[in-house]
């Protein structure tokens, strides 16, 4: 069987059983190892990567799911050695640990900042409870996901600002 | 001490985070060889048995399988080495836990070798079963598991006891005596990453081997005793490691042990990476304990005797049991001062999953009932649950349970006067009363808890109280810098840079932090006992004061002034190579040996002894009987912190894994088996079940011996946290629990109880 998909904006093809799994064919066939398996069971979302803009488990996905979609992983945020704000507000706020569960929490509140740029602590908490952690106590983790809206925030707000002087 | 100026302290972030938050860190099921196989184990389905015979014919004609491997192939002893070597590395003749590896299959894909271990035959004959510890203690009980093991006979692995004073004498001082019976259960470390190794034959008939681990030390001789191999020929390499919490102090033994058979007698690299249900039902997990606690006090308070009882249940195999018992032991009375002290610790054998490591190895089994014990006390004599505390605490000069004497770095006091302060405790008692006489579904309740915890491994192995740290200064100024113990999500990596940089004088970017390779410094004992910091620390700085022995004197020869070493310091390598001086040094550390009598248990166990006090706020769901942490105060006295990020986030870790301790974890066990699915049905907490606020700080009683008077912190968060969070659960409901976790079923049982 093979599948074709995209990954972080670029074509693959995978060939496999129909039972290889979306996180299978991430980490064995392409290499791409940053989606980590922490239970299979779709419980710790350490395999959270974006299919088609939504966070999804990539355990509980087969590869054949992803036909002709869009999947977006961890290796795909930063911009050569430039972390994404969100990867920099991770390391600036403290909250990776082991780093086991830090892809999965860096692709979810992606996801979150998407769709909510200043999200309410409530949001942050509904965006994360598919996620665990088991070192940090996730207090640090919370507080890098303000960090990273503000920052992505200034980010917009800024090339706002240079659009604006452009078109003066 | 050592002077400190701008690094030590700092919250400078963790080098490694960056890796990580890429995806771009190694663990070890990121990794291949070429031509690796996957090894998937035949475990037993019966608690106890006789193996009749294994029959690999079927599996071995199945596809891409390449090996079947039992204990007839094992090449050297037939163990996984960790203290008593009563645990063979594949069952011979006798299996003793389900789960128990039998034989192995190797097989160049994982699925491929997990199918076919349905095809080893395997005929068992049952044998009768022992799975709880007040039936194995019946006399008659029969012996279930290897008797050279179990020291104190029958199936007691092993009886410590530990006398001081009087207490017949004690409890006659006494005003009132609280007598308790307090049983806790099964906690899984449930690290992220599962267990995982690669073994990978390497030249001249040597062994490679590369896991996620914190004892890369005992995997050496764990392998090289399996395989036959001298210990030289065995080298062992740190894959970054997904999480630890004591579950990877012996377990990688085995693991790795596996791997190896499998990689030796395929002559192959071989993978074995558990699947999570795997590692939760066959690997260590902390002892299920029963605890008899009785206190004496007089009418001020003040305690004049403790008579404990402890019983752990330590599965099959003595692993780290004995170690974890003799914590229990002289951690019994916790960090308070008793005069008159009996204890008699066991550790019993049963049909059930080997237990071992877990923060806190051995002491929050007698914590929630010291601390238990202690409200009570305050209850009966009417006196404020903080205040009883405070008149007991260990102060300088005190004598401990074991009779040590200490004298420096006691800051228990001083936790517990922050901890009052940051949680507004009296404030926050009235308020918590307000609101359950306006509350009719809901009621809140404040818990506080204090903990005394030994640094190091004391008395009960005071040979591994050392480390190695190897320092070379390279040609172009930058400096590599490899210890003994391992970064597994603590922070290591980060305060030993911080540590390396601060006694070389030179930024941070220019010293580089090797990967943990056994053939790179020598044994330097186990990452665990919240000794890897210290340690490594106190050795790098050996290191360190030996290379700027040698930059200043070579600076010297090249005209170059102490002053100016800073920022000259390229030169100064540049000339260490041009004139050929040795750019390499090792540095060494040992603690201070401690006296400690076995017969009596008494002595000096510990170098040094970290403490804490935590402030918890919950509310309970009086019809649900649901109980959330609403507020949480911290404070710890771990001496001198040396980053002050770092530490907070071993705190707010621990504050979780104890909260998770105490209210939702756990695992029924019938007849030997663990009734779990993986994370499915084991309840850890999420983001929503954690105090966001919680108030951390720290007292720094500096310990004079440590690291710029630095000691331990990585366990004790969570042996604070869980008593705070039951006692805080048992002053909402007004009902003293007897055993852990407080779920909505136990709590709604104590409520009923009460109405």
């Amino acid at each position: 069987m093979k599948v074709r998909f995209t990954v972080n904006g670029h074509a693959a093809t995978v060939e496999g059983d129909a039972e290889m799994r979306l996180l299978d064919a991430l980490r064995d066939v392409l290499h791409l190892t940053g989606t980590k398996e922490g239970c299979g069971e779709g419980e710790c979302g350490a395999c959270t990567v974006l299919l088609d803009g939504l966070p999804v488990n990539s355990c509980l996905v087969l590869a054949a799911q992803a036909e002709g979609r869009e999947v977006l992983t961890i290796e795909g945020l930063a911009d050569g050695p430039r972390l994404h704000p969100i990867q920099q507000a991770f390391v600036d706020a403290g909250a990776v640990q082991c780093g086991f569960c830090t892809p999965g929490f860096v692709m979810s509140t992606y996801a979150l900042l998407r769709d909510h740029p200043a999200p309410s602590e409530e949001e942050i908490l509904t965006a994360l409870e598919g996620n665990l952690c088991r070192c940090t106590g996730y207090v640090r983790i919370v507080d890098a996901v303000k960090r990273a809206a503000v920052q992505l925030a200034e980010t917009r707000l800024g090339e706002a600002r240079a659009r604006a002087r452009e078109t003066a | 001490m050592e002077k400190r100026t701008t690094l030590i302290g700092a919250s400078v972030p963790r080098p490694d985070a960056v890796d990580k938050v890429r995806g771009e860190a190694r663990y070890v099921d990121d990794l291949a060889f070429p031509g690796m196989l996957h090894v998937a184990v035949v475990r037993s389905p019966h608690p106890h048995a006789k193996v009749l015979s294994i029959d690999a014919s079927k599996a071995l004609g199945e596809p891409d399988v390449v090996c079947v491997v039992t204990h007839r192939d094992v090449p050297g002893a037939n163990v996984v080495h960790v203290i008593y070597d009563d645990q063979p590395a594949l069952a011979d003749g006798v299996v003793r836990y389900i789960g128990e590896p039998v034989a192995l299959v190797g097989a160049v894909s994982r699925r491929a070798a997990r199918k076919a271990t349905l095809e080893v035959r395997v005929e068992y004959e049952a044998l009768p079963a022992v799975t709880d510890t007040r039936r194995a203690l019946e006399s008659g009980a029969p012996v279930i598991c290897v008797p050279a093991a179990a020291e104190g006979g029958g199936n007691v692995f092993n009886r410590m006891v530990l006398v001081k004073g009087d207490v017949d004498t004690g409890f006659g001082q006494a005003d009132v005596v609280v007598e308790g019976e307090y049983e806790t259960g099964y906690q899984e470390h449930a690290y992220l990453e599962p267990q995982g190794a690669i073994a990978v034959p390497d030249e001249a008939g040597s062994m490679a081997v590369y896991a996620s681990m914190q004892c890369p030390f005992y995997v050496q001789g764990a392998v090289a005793k399996a395989l036959g191999l001298p210990l030289a020929k065995v080298r062992v390499v740190q894959t970054t490691t997904g999480g630890a919490f004591g579950g990877k102090e012996d377990v990688p033994s085995q693991i790795a042990t596996l791997a190896a058979l499998v990689a030796w007698t395929a002559r192959r690299p071989a993978k074995l990476v558990l699947d999570r249900g795997e590692d939760v039902l066959t690997t260590s997990k902390r002892h299920p304990s029963r605890v008899h606690y009785r206190t004496g006090a007089k009418a001020d308070g003040t305690i004049t005797a403790i008579d404990v009882d402890v019983v752990l249940d330590a599965g099959a195999y003595q692993t780290l049991s004995s170690a974890v018992l003799w914590r229990s032991l002289v951690t019994a009375a916790g960090p308070y001062r008793v005069p008159n002290v009996h204890v008699v610790a066991r550790s019993v054998a049963t049909n059930t999953v080997p237990n071992g490591a877990f923060r806190g190895f051995g002491s929050p089994q007698v914590i929630f009932p010291h601390e238990s014990q202690m409200d009570r006390i305050a209850e009966r004599l009417g006196l404020d649950r903080a205040e009883v505390r405070r008149r007991n605490v260990l102060r300088p000069g005190d004598r401990t349970s074991t009779d040590h004497r200490i004298e420096e770095s006691v800051g228990i006091a001083e936790t517990l006067d922050r901890a009052v302060v940051l949680a507004d405790w009296a404030e926050r008692l009235s308020r918590v009363e307000a609101f359950n006489k306006t509350h009719a579904d809901r009621h809140r309740g404040l818990g506080i808890s204090c903990v005394l915890y030994g640094v190091g491994l004391g008395g009960k192995a005071p040979s591994l109280d050392k480390a190695g740290a190897t320092m070379k200064l390279e040609a172009d100024g930058s400096v590599t810098v490899a210890v003994g113990t391992v970064e597994m999500g603590q922070g290591l990596s980060t305060a030993i840079l911080q540590v390396a940089s601060e006694a070389l004088g030179i930024p941070m970017e220019r010293v580089h932090l090797a990967p943990m390779d056994t053939s790179r410094v020598p044994d330097g004992g186990p990452t665990v006992a919240s000794r890897g910091t210290m340690m490594a620390a106190l050795a790098v700085l050996d290191a360190a004061r030996k290379l700027r022995e040698r930059v200043v004197a070579v600076a010297r020869e090249v005209g170059i002034p102490d002053a100016a070493a800073a920022e000259r310091w390229s030169e100064i390598a540049r000339a260490f190579w041009t004139r050929n001086v040795d750019p390499a040094v090792e540095g060494w550390a040992k603690t201070e040996p401690v006296s400690w009598d076995p017969t009596t248990g008494l002595g000096d166990a510990y170098p040094v002894y970290a403490f804490a006090t935590h402030v918890a706020e919950v509310e309970v769901d009086l019809a649900t009987g649901e109980a959330h942490v609403v507020d949480f105060a911290a404070a710890h006295d771990s001496g001198t912190i040396l980053n002050r990020a770092l530490a907070a986030g071993q705190v707010e870790g621990g504050i979780a894994q104890g909260l998770g301790f105490a209210l939702s974890e756990s695992i029924p066990q019938k007849e030997g088996r663990l009734v779990v699915n993986g994370l499915t049905t084991y309840r850890l907490p999420t983001i929503r079940d954690v105090p966001l606020n919680a108030r951390v700080d720290f007292v720094e009683a500096a310990f004079p011996a440590g690291p710029f008077g630095m000691k331990g912190i990585g366990e004790v968060p969570l042996m604070a946290a869980h008593a705070a969070v039951a006692r805080a659960v048992a002053h909402a409901m007004g009902r003293d629990p007897a055993r852990y976790p407080l779920d909505p079923p136990y709590v709604r049982e104590l409520l009923s109880a009460s109405a």
